[in-house]
C-alpha cells in the first residue's frame, strides 16, 4: 500500500507542475500589456505601477512563474483587482455553496443513474433497458443551463412552487434552502446520472456473466440477492470509481448552473471574474479546481486499491 | 466531455500494413444495420443542410429588429416566435445553425491536428518524450474541460473563434491519450515489427503502419466530440464569451431567453431543443460507429 501510495504521489507532483505552468501560462495569452488589461478600463498610471511591480512584470518569464509559484505555495494567490481581497479568501467564500450543489447533484445522480444501469442490465433487451438508455441519452445531451431554463418556466412560472433563482443558507433557513437548490441540483445531477447509468450497465453486464454469479444461481439463491449482493457489490468499485472521475463534469456544470439560478457559488465567481477582467481571480478558481481534481482521483484510485484484494496482494 | 471511448481499434485480422477495404466496408454495413445511428446521420446532414441553406431557407432577416413585433408568440407570420426586439426566432434558429455546426467541427480539427500527432509521438517514441507529454496531458486533463475553455476564452477575448480555439484546445489531451494509447497497442503488432525489419525507417512505420490502425477510434471519438464541442460552444455563448451578438448564436438566444422566461417562453424552447437535437443526432452517430468498428461487437 505505502509503496503503491508513493508510486502515484510521485506521479502527481510533475502533474501539479504542469498545472501551475498552464494555469500561469494563461496570462500569457493576453493581448498587450498584461498590467494595463489588469487594471481595467479606468487605466490608472498608479494601478498599473503597483501591479507591473507587483508580479514582476518587468522580470523574465520564468523568474515571474517562480515569484507566482512561491506565492501559491504559500496559500497566496493574488488579490482581486475589484475588490481587493485575497483570491484564496474569495475561493474560500463561495466553496460551501458549491460543495452543497455539488454533493446534492451527485446524490441525484446515483440515486437515479444506479438503479436504471441495474434495472438496463439485468433486463437487457427488454423495454427497461431501452428506456434507461434513452435516459442516458437524454442525460448526456440535454445542454444543463437549457434543462434549468425549462425546469424554471415549469415549476416555477407555471405552478410556482419553487424559487426561480437565489440562495439561502441552511443555516438561515433549511427549508428555503432546499427549496432553492433542488432545481439546480437536480440540473447538475442529470447530465451525471446519464453516464453513471451507463458505467452501471457496462459494470454489471460483466460481472453478471462471470462465474461466481452463475455458481451463486445454481444454489438456487434469488435473483434479487444474486444480482444485489453477488452482483452489484462487485460492480460498485468501477462505478465508484469512474464516478469520482465526473467530479470535473459536475464542477463544469456548476458554472452554468450558478449562472442560471443566480447561485453565488464558485461558478459565479469565476464568470463574474471573468467578466471584471479580474484574471488573478480566474487563475485562482482553476489552479483551486485542478488541484482539487487532483487530489479526488488520487483519492478514488487509493479508494480502488483499497477495495479490491486482488490489488492489494 | 461526452463519453471517452472504450479501447478498441480497426479489425486487424488483415495483419497488413496497408488496410484492405474489406474491414471499413464490413464496418458500414454494420453502421447501416443500427437505425438509432442512421436516425443520428438523418439529423446531422439535415442540420448541415439547413447551414448552408440558411440565406435561402430562413424566412425573415436574422438580425432585422422590428419595433412593432416584440415578443410576439408563434404565429403564421413568425412561426417561432420573436424576441425582446422583434427579430424572427426561426430565422436566427436556422442561421446560428452555422456557428454550432462550425464550432463543432473546427474545435475537433484543432484537437485532431495537435492531439494526433503528439500522441503519435509519445506512444511511438515512448521514453522522455512519452512521459514529458503524458504529464504535460495529465495537466490539461486535470483542469475540467469547460472550465478550462471558459479561462482560455476569457484571457483570449469573447468570440466566436476565440471559442473555437479555447474548446479545441482543451479537447486535445483527449486525443492525445486515445492515440498514445491505441499507438502502444498496434506498435508491438507483427506487421509493424515486420516492416522494421525490413528497414522501414521509423517515420514511414508511424505513418504508414501505426497510424492507418488507430484511425477507427479517433473517428468515433471525434464524432462524439463533436457533441460535446457544440455543447462547449453554446455554453460559452450563453455565458457570453463566443459568438457576439447581434450574430445568431443558440447559446445567446437562450441567455436573453432567461430573462423573459415567464412572458415569452418561445425564446428559450427553440434554440434549446436545437442544441439537443444536434448533440444528440452526434451522440447516436457516435454511439453508432463505435458498435460497427469495434471488433469484439462481431
Amino acid at each position: 500500500m505505502a509503496e503503491f501510495l508513493l508510486k502515484r504521489l510521485a506521479t502527481i507532483v510533475p502533474t501539479l507542475i504542469f498545472v501551475s505552468m498552464l494555469i500561469f501560462g494563461l496570462q500569457q495569452l493576453l493581448p498587450g500589456d498584461p498590467a494595463k488589461i489588469l487594471a481595467g478600463e479606468e487605466q490608472d498610471p498608479t494601478v498599473i505601477a503597483h501591479l507591473r511591480e507587483k508580479l514582476h512584470l518587468d522580470e523574465p518569464l520564468p523568474m515571474r512563474y517562480a515569484y507566482w509559484m512561491g506565492g501559491v505555495l504559500r496559500g497566496d494567490l493574488g488579490e482581486s483587482i475589484r475588490n481587493q481581497q485575497p483570491v484564496l479568501d474569495l475561493v474560500l467564500q463561495k466553496l460551501p455553496v458549491t460543495i452543497q450543489l455539488a454533493t446534492m447533484a451527485m446524490a441525484i445522480a446515483l440515486l437515479i443513474g444506479i438503479p436504471a444501469g441495474i434495472a438496463s442490465a439485468v433486463g437487457r433487451g427488454t423495454i427497461w433497458d431501452t428506456l434507461a438508455n434513452v435516459f442516458a441519452l437524454w442525460g448526456i445531451s440535454t445542454p444543463n443551463f437549457w434543462l434549468g431554463i425549462l425546469l424554471i418556466l415549469l415549476f416555477s412560472v407555471q405552478l410556482g412552487w419553487l424559487p426561480a433563482s437565489g440562495y439561502v443558507s441552511p443555516f438561515e433557513d433549511l427549508r428555503a434552502n432546499l427549496a432553492s437548490m433542488i432545481m439546480p441540483a437536480f440540473v447538475l445531477g442529470n447530465a451525471i446520472a446519464g453516464v453513471l447509468m451507463r458505467h452501471t450497465r457496462s459494470a454489471m453486464l460483466q460481472v453478471l456473466s462471470a462465474d461466481y454469479v452463475r455458481t451463486a444461481r445454481a444454489k438456487g439463491l434469488r435473483e434479487r440477492v444474486v444480482v444485489l449482493r453477488h452482483g452489484l457489490r462487485n460492480a460498485l468499485v468501477p462505478i465508484i470509481t469512474l464516478g469520482a472521475l465526473e467530479f470535473g463534469t459536475l464542477l463544469s456544470g456548476a458554472v452554468l448552473t450558478e449562472q442560471v439560478f443566480t447561485i453565488p457559488g464558485f461558478g459565479k465567481l469565476i464568470i463574474d471574474a471573468v467578466f471584471n477582467r479580474d484574471y488573478l481571480v480566474v487563475q485562482g478558481v482553476v489552479l483551486v479546481t485542478a488541484t482539487t481534481y487532483v487530489v479526488l482521483n488520487l483519492l478514488a484510485d487509493l479508494a480502488y486499491f483499497a477495495v479490491n484484494p486482488r490489488l492489494r496482494n | 466531455m461526452a463519453a471517452v471511448l472504450e479501447p478498441g481499434g480497426l479489425p486487424r485480422d488483415g495483419a497488413a500494413p496497408a488496410l484492405p477495404a474489406g474491414p471499413w466496408r464490413r464496418a458500414l454495413r454494420r453502421l447501416r444495420r443500427r437505425r438509432s445511428a442512421m436516425f443520428g446521420l438523418a439529423v446531422v446532414l439535415l442540420f448541415v443542410v439547413m447551414a448552408l441553406a440558411a440565406p435561402w431557407i430562413a424566412p425573415h432577416d436574422p438580425i432585422a429588429t422590428s419595433w412593432s413585433a416584440i415578443r410576439k408568440a408563434p404565429s403564421a407570420a413568425h412561426w417561432f416566435g420573436t424576441d425582446e426586439i422583434g427579430r424572427d426566432v426561426l430565422s436566427r434558429v436556422i442561421w446560428g445553425t452555422q456557428a454550432s455546426l462550425l464550432a463543432g467541427v473546427v474545435s475537433v480539427s484543432i484537437s485532431l491536428l495537435l492531439g494526433v500527432p503528439i500522441g503519435l509521438a509519445a506512444g511511438f517514441l515512448g521514453g522522455w518524450v512519452d512521459a514529458l507529454i503524458s504529464r504535460i496531458t495529465d495537466a490539461f486533463l486535470a483542469c475540467p474541460f469547460l472550465i478550462l475553455a471558459i479561462a482560455m476564452a476569457a484571457f483570449l477575448g469573447p468570440s466566436l473563434t476565440n471559442a473555437m480555439i479555447a474548446i479545441g484546445i482543451s479537447a486535445t489531451p483527449i486525443f492525445v491519450r486515445l492515440t498514445r494509447g491505441q499507438v502502444l497497442n498496434v506498435k508491438v503488432e507483427d506487421y509493424v515489427e515486420a516492416a522494421r525489419a525490413v528497414g522501414n525507417p521509423p517515420w514511414r512505420i508511424a505513418l504508414a503502419h501505426v497510424l492507418p490502425n488507430v484511425t477507427a477510434p479517433l473517428i468515433v471519438q471525434a464524432t462524439l466530440a463533436i457533441a460535446a464541442a457544440v455543447i462547449a460552444e453554446a455554453s460559452l455563448s450563453f455565458l457570453g464569451l463566443g459568438q457576439q451578438p447581434p450574430a445568431p448564436s443558440w447559446g445567446s438566444m437562450l441567455n436573453t431567453a432567461k430573462n423573459y422566461i415567464d412572458n415569452a417562453p418561445w425564446m428559450a424552447i427553440w434554440p434549446g431543443l436545437a442544441i439537443f437535437l444536434l448533440v444528440l443526432a452526434f451522440n447516436l452517430l457516435g454511439d453508432g460507429l463505435r458498435d460497427a468498428l469495434d471488433p469484439r461487437q462481431r
